[in-house]
């Protein structure tokens, strides 16, 4: 009896073993077949080349110059910026205590960045331009999607909404340090106010303005308002949330300074700030270059979002 | 074509407005039967698109009931298909996606359903596109997946509201061959909303003249013209004369 058990067991090891290899060995082939499918897609895509027109090839070409010739302006028009204000700062046309220059910006970043402060107010800068970004844009959105279910509320509504979009919401700023206290989440707050309004205003519009007759197909099928809103009304706004999304984007840099302006103990804004309090133009003119490259970026998440979108 | 499918009693309709009332329609009489191919002809802005809203159940009548299949509407299980003067499409829809998109509402994709959507595209010749989307299609081609979009949900009756208004002359006559062939292939009851009273003689088996607001029945015609279809039709010597008669009709 025992020596049947240990044969069965061996016998299931064996049979384990094997199945282990087989999977290797079908992983194996998968990777073939993909390096097989890019050849063959490289293969089609020179082949395709190859068989279309000259008129048509040099009309790619010209393309193709005229993209890098775009990007290549675009560098040097940056590079001749920074070239221009380095030599009139060397000649002494310009004061260099007022107006910086480039190689006291790259100074002030390398102390920054050797004294760990760079990264650290880059971080909660970013954290709150982001943070406020993401909490206006979903409650934005669900709110529109409230008032286009309910329309006697929009009708309610709608004078609070333009009276709020046309108030300065630095306005609101002591009131905010009061509630939230002088710290990060009036700072979030202040750039949540500043975005929300217009999210709520511009995605409730195309809600609003989707085609009666699509409407009327649906209900014709009979569908509910669920599915309305899902299957038609959210899709059909999707190009106006995508341009609320690079509005957001922006404002959201603008919300969060502000908050660092009025409150704040670290972030770019409060180095902006303490620069300018402090005579220190470097420090200042260092910090709003800087926030280029985080506003950039997320501006750049957002444009690939819309290319995936568009793409499906 | 024996059994009434949809019947019209009594129709009365009032709009109420900040302005006042609109009485839109007027004791409204009608009956359809089974496949037979309707056209409803009247003056313009006369409610000949409230009428096929009150014929879908979309819109409440104040007077008056709508019977499918001798079964108040509110409570008829019938499905009515609905074709508007554009073909509605959903852009960020595949044609595919388009076309399933009312067995998506009622929860009905099933094997056989979808079977029976590859079947109509491949009939009426749009296996090559299923997978675009609408903007790289015709004018032509967008209304065949509109119909398609409404044939697959197996409706009984077929309204149609100007569906070829949105095209060219030349598209228009083809589509309208197209559709017509499609609508009796099916086997289907059609009502057909139009200004054009060409395409009414040539596309219907009765044409139903309405009066101005409040809209109500004025005159049927019943179309006996030779020819297969609506293009042959317009050739029948008969066409001109009732032609003259219809446009005589709507004139007085």
């Amino acid at each position: 009896m025992k020596n049947q058990k240990n044969t069965k067991e061996n016998n299931d090891k064996i049979i384990q073993v094997k199945n282990l290899k087989n999977i290797k060995n079908d992983k194996k082939s998968v990777k073939s077949c993909k390096k097989t499918t890019k050849k063959a897609k490289f293969f089609t895509k020179t082949q395709k080349y190859k068989d279309i027109s000259s008129a048509r090839k040099e009309y790619l070409k010209k393309q193709k110059f005229r993209k890098i010739f775009i990007i290549t302006i675009r560098i040097l028009i940056l590079v001749l910026f920074f070239a221009l204000w380095q030599i009139l700062a060397d000649t002494g046309a310009i004061n260099v205590f007022v107006f910086s220059s480039p190689a006291k910006i790259l100074e002030t970043i390398g102390d920054l960045f050797a004294t760990g402060n760079l990264l650290h107010h880059m971080f909660i800068t970013f954290y709150e331009a982001f943070l406020g970004f993401l909490i206006a844009t979903i409650l934005g959105y669900l709110i529109a999607v409230i008032l286009w279910w309910n329309e006697r509320l929009r009708e309610i509504l709608e004078p609070y909404l333009i009276v709020l979009n046309s108030l300065p919401k630095v306005a609101l700023g002591p009131i905010i340090i009061i509630w939230f206290g002088a710290g990060t989440k009036a700072i979030i707050v202040m750039a949540i106010l500043i975005m929300i309004i217009i999210t709520v205003i511009s995605i409730l519009n195309s809600f609003v303005s989707c085609d009666k007759n699509k409407i009327l197909l649906m209900k014709s099928m009979g569908a509910n308002k669920w599915q309305i809103l899902t299957k038609l009304v959210m899709p059909n706004g999707i190009n106006e949330f995508m341009s609320v999304l690079k509005i957001n984007v922006g404002m959201t840099w603008v919300g969060t300074i502000m908050g660092e302006y009025l409150v704040s103990k670290a972030g770019l804004g409060y180095l902006i700030v303490y620069g300018s309090q402090v005579f220190k133009l470097d420090l200042v003119m260092t910090s709003i270059l800087i926030l280029c490259i985080p506003a950039g970026l997320m501006y750049g998440v957002v444009c690939l979002f819309e290319k995936i979108i568009n793409k499906k | 074509m024996e059994k009434t499918i949809l019947e019209l009693k009594n129709i009365g309709l009032i709009y109420q407005s900040k302005t006042g009332e609109t009485e839109a329609v007027r004791d409204f009489n009608l009956k359809v039967k089974n496949d037979e191919f309707v056209a409803i002809v009247g003056p313009s802005g006369c409610g000949k698109t409230t009428m096929l809203s009150i014929m879908s159940g979309i819109l409440p009548t104040t007077s008056g009931s709508v019977l499918l299949d001798g079964v108040n509407i509110k409570e008829a299980k019938t499905y009515i298909g609905y074709m508007f003067q554009r073909d509605e499409l959903f852009e960020w829809r595949t044609v595919w996606k388009n076309i399933m998109l009312g067995l998506e509402i009622k929860k009905q994709i099933s094997p056989e359903q979808s079977e029976y959507a590859k079947t109509l595209i491949k009939k009426y010749g749009l296996e090559e596109f299923i997978n675009k989307k609408p903007r790289e299609l015709s004018g032509g081609m967008r209304q065949r997946v509109a119909l398609i979009r409404t044939l697959v949900l197996n409706p009984q009756i077929l309204l149609l509201d100007e569906p070829f208004s949105a095209l060219d002359f030349q598209t228009r006559l083809s589509v309208c061959d197209d559709v017509a062939n499609i609508i009796k292939s099916e086997h289907k009851t059609a009502i057909l909303v139009t200004h054009d009273i060409s395409e009414a003689i040539s596309m219907a088996d009765r044409v139903v003249v309405l009066t101005k607001r409040p809209a109500t029945v004025k005159k049927e015609f019943v179309i006996n013209l030779d020819g297969k279809t609506p293009l042959e039709k317009r050739e029948d010597p008969k066409f001109s004369n009732l032609f003259n008669q219809i446009w005589r009709e709507l004139d007085k």
